[in-house]
Parts: structure tokens; sequence; C-alpha cells
């Protein structure tokens, strides 16, 4: 059975899909046979990121209508084998994410042999959004170290505990992640940004991991590679360890206490 | 084209739907069988108070008439109406005056005993088994931002957090294990005996039986600490304990 993973935050500008894009392509390095879907339907990105564009001929939307057969429509990675991508449709908008549609979709991937699902989800709290967690097994909730980001985080986590299937059918509820991007441990001594600590506080979810704010992951956006593959980028890094904490593995976290300047930066700063 | 079709989520949108719910209702008990009478006393009551219970839901208690023949239903309900009251039904009473009641297109409520439910706080102590007691409500996951939680008729007891942009309500009291981050609103029904307990009061506004406080600032004396919120002569009063 796989595990349906879902991406979210409420706030958008997170780094919602730099992310699930990440998070996805650190399983498919490990050998694990993970789907990434987009869920943004209308404002499609994933495919950018993921540097497939190019390559969309059918979509998600076109799979719900019958339009087009999931083969079509999967979009394998060029870099790693068992990386597989569904793009979201840029022409539709998100009313057409249907439940049972959705449902269908996921039965076949799970009928291929996928063991992970990630699932991007848009920004916001809309109808788009809602189907993107409601099938979720697990949530890995993206949050920048500030108030307004925090708080539709914390919104996000109420909807996911009474909106989704597990919290319908009285199941086990979804197994909660906190993920802070854009991490400036100075700024966050300088008292500019919330701490780790303070957001967890707030949330009150385990974190599983924190991403330092870096320029590596515009330039890998931009360039339409997973900042995942960046190895010498310390977010790249940050995103490898957050895998194989998901994964298990008992690693401390890194880049939350201030970089350590060298002599010269300091002189010229 | 996606656009144009409603989706099958659309369709099936229900167009109604019941939920059972709870409201505070104005009781009258006729202790006397005497129409008039009551008529006066009514009279002089909201001469007193004349908007106090304009528009009032009012149920009509006939227990302690209940031997008395003849009882003018009737003329009750319209001495009320003329009262701007709405008498919306009667709880106990013999099969005649429910007969009554039914003809005037009033409802029928279960038969019980309606001064069970407003027990004063010194028969709570003593009442073990009582049968008018509900259970708290608990809730031990956090109540997060735009959530709201209400617990009907009962206490309310949070074992995490309340968080900003949550709301938490209670007829009775509030008992807050986590850090009370969001609104909590005590005793709605009308209660003043109602308290609000939390082990970190950083609220945004704290309400005991419709009497609140805006905590815009954090009150410095008191944020952060584990304090009581109670209501002492019309006014709120916070506590640490």
């Amino acid at each position: 059975m796989a595990t349906i993973i879902v991406v979210t935050s409420g706030k958008g500008g997170v780094g919602k899909t730099t992310t699930s894009a990440a998070f996805a392509m650190g399983l498919a390095l490990r050998g694990h046979r993970t789907a990434i879907i987009d869920f943004d339907v209308g404002l499609r990105n994933l495919d950018l990121i993921m540097g497939c564009e190019r390559r969309v001929v059918y979509d998600f939307v076109n799979v719900i209508n019958g339009e087009a057969n999931l083969n079509q429509a999967l979009i394998k990675d060029k870099r790693v084998d068992e990386l597989y991508i569904l793009p979201a449709s840029q022409t539709r908008n998100k009313d057409a994410l249907t439940s049972e549609g959705v449902n269908k979709v996921l039965s076949e991937l799970f009928e291929r042999g996928f063991e992970y699902i990630v699932c991007d989800s848009p920004a916001g709290i809309e109808h788009g959004a809602f189907i993107a967690l409601y099938f979720a097994d697990e949530a890995l909730i993206v949050t920048n170290p500030e108030v307004s980001s925090v708080r539709d985080s914390d919104r996000i986590l109420g909807i996911l505990a009474s909106k989704s299937r597990r919290a319908e059918n009285g199941a086990e509820p979804i197994k909660e992640h906190l993920l802070v991007t854009r991490y400036d441990p100075s700024r966050v001594n300088s008292g500019d940004m919330l701490a780790m600590e303070d957001i967890t506080d707030i949330l009150g979810i385990p974190i599983l991991g924190v991403i330092p704010e870096c320029p590596s992951v515009l330039q890998a956006s931009n360039s339409g590679v997973p900042v995942i593959l960046e190895d010498s980028s310390r977010a790249g890094q940050a995103y490898t360890d957050i895998v194989g904490r998901f994964l298990g593995e008992n690693l401390p976290h890194r880049f939350t206490t201030p970089e350590k300047r060298g002599f010269l930066k300091r002189l010229f700063r | 084209m996606g656009a144009l079709h409603s989706s099958p989520d659309d369709a099936a949108a229900k167009a109604f739907e019941i939920k059972g719910g709870l409201f505070p209702l104005t009781v009258l008990r006729l202790l006397k069988d005497n129409i008039e009478e009551a008529s006066r006393q009514i009279e002089e009551l909201l001469r007193k108070a004349p908007d106090f219970f304009t528009g009032a839901p009012v149920i009509i208690d006939l227990k302690p008439i209940e031997n008395a023949r003849g009882t003018d239903l009737t003329g009750l309900i319209t001495l009320l109406q003329r009262h701007s009251l709405v008498p919306i039904g009667v709880r106990n009473g013999t099969d005649q005056q429910r007969q009554q009641a039914t003809a005037a297109g009033l409802a029928l409520l279960p038969y019980g005993d309606g001064a069970k439910l407003r027990s004063i706080p010194e028969d709570r102590g003593k009442s073990r088994g009582h049968k008018g007691l509900s259970m708290s409500r608990i809730v031990s996951r956090p109540v997060r931002s735009g959530q709201q939680i209400y617990a009907a008729g009962t206490d309310l007891i949070v074992l995490a957090a309340v968080n900003a942009g949550a709301e938490v309500l209670a007829d009775g009291s509030i008992h807050v294990y986590g850090p009370l981050r969001g609104r909590a609103l005590a005793g709605i029904g009308g209660q003043v005996e109602a308290r609000i307990f939390c082990r970190s009061l950083e609220a945004e506004v704290i309400a005991i039986a419709g009497v609140y406080r805006v905590l815009e600032e954090p009150d410095a004396q008191f944020a952060g600490q584990q304090v009581q919120v109670y209501l002492s002569q019309g006014s709120l009063m916070i506590e640490s304990v």
C-alpha cells in the first residue's frame, strides 16, 4: 500500500512546491518508487521546478476526465528512475478535481506499485487544498519563521485533523511533520525571525527539518532542478537530511545556528 | 469546458441539514391556577423591565398546577403574546392541558422537572449521583486557528493548547491545560458562576456570561501565568492560582 503525503501550508510562497520536488526526488534517489502530483490546477508550477514543462502533453485533469490514461500523463523523470510527475492543468480551475476522480487516480497509482505519492497542495484553504489533503496518510507542513505563516499552518493542521478522509472515517490521524523553510539563524538571534522552538511550541507537532535560507533554492527553481540535487548547497543537504529522517534515520538538525564568518568576511561586512 | 461543467460534488451539495441544538430558554412556571393574577404580576414585571422579555421564547411549565381543573391555557398564551413573549411549548401538565397547548400550536416537551436544570452551586457539591449531571467535554488535541469548540450544557476541558485564532466556548467553565492563546468564552448561556482556568494566559479575548475583556496588550501581571478568571459583581476578575 502506498503512502500518500501531502505537502501543505495554508500560506503561499513558503516553499511547498520546492519542498515537494526535493522531497519526492530524495525518496526516489533512495530507490523508492515515487509519484508527485501537482494539485495546483490553474497555477501549475511543479513541472517548471522539476524541469519537465516542455514534456507536458496530458495532465491530471485529463486523466480525471478520462481524456487520457495515466500512462500518457505521467512524466518519467530523466535524472532518476522511480520518479514520476503528474502535472496540473494550466487551463482549468480547481473544481475539475473531484474527489471520485482523485481517488481513482490514486488507486491506479497504488496498482502500479508506487510506494510514495507526494501531493503538492495549492495555497489557501479552498477546494484545491482540501482535495490535496483529503486522502493523505502523512503531511509535511511547510512554514516560514514568521507569525502569519505559522498561524496559517495552524489553521491547516486543524483542517487535517477534521476534514481529511482519516478524520471522517475515524481512522488513525494523519501523521504530521513540521518543516521550517527560509530559516536564517542570524536573524533569529537578532529577533527578526521566530526561532525553531517558538514555532514548535505554537504548532505542537514534531519538527522534521529546517531548511536554511539559501540562494541555491532560487537558482535551482529557475533552472528546473530540485534543490536536493545540489549536493554542495546547504538547502540541498538539509532536504537530504529530511528525507533520511522521514525514512526513520536519526540525524541531528543542521543549519540552525548562525554560520561562522571567516576573518575576511567579518572585515568586509 | 471544464469550468462549464459543475462537478459532481456541487450537484450533490445538500440544500439543508438537520442538526440538534441546545438553547437557553425562559421557563415560565405557573404556580397558581389563576390567570388574572398571573396576568397582573407579569404586567408589573414588564413595567419594571419593559424590553427584557421582548420576543423571548418561553416554555410554560405546568407542573405546579397539574392538579388544577379547567386551566385556561389558551388565555395564558394570548396574554403572553400580548406582552411580546413567544410561547413555544409546554412541559408537564395534564392531558387536557396538553391538548389545549397542541390546539394553540405549541410544542409538547418531555415530562420532567425543570428545577433540576438550574442547580445552584451549593447543590453541586452534594450532588453525587445527581440525575442532572452532564459530563464535561474533554478535548485532548490542540484547538487550532479557525476551529471552534463548544461544550453545550457542560464544562470544557482542553488538555492541549488553544491557539491564536481558535475559539473555545462552554455553557459551564473552561479549563485549558496547555497555553490559552485564542478566545475563551465561558458561561455563554448566562451562567455567571462559570469560570476560566488556564495554565498559561496568553488569550486574545476572555469572557464569562457575556462580560468580556480583550487582552490587546497581554496583561503584564498575568501574561503566561496560571490563572483563573471569574465574575465578581459583574466585572471580570483575573487571579493567579
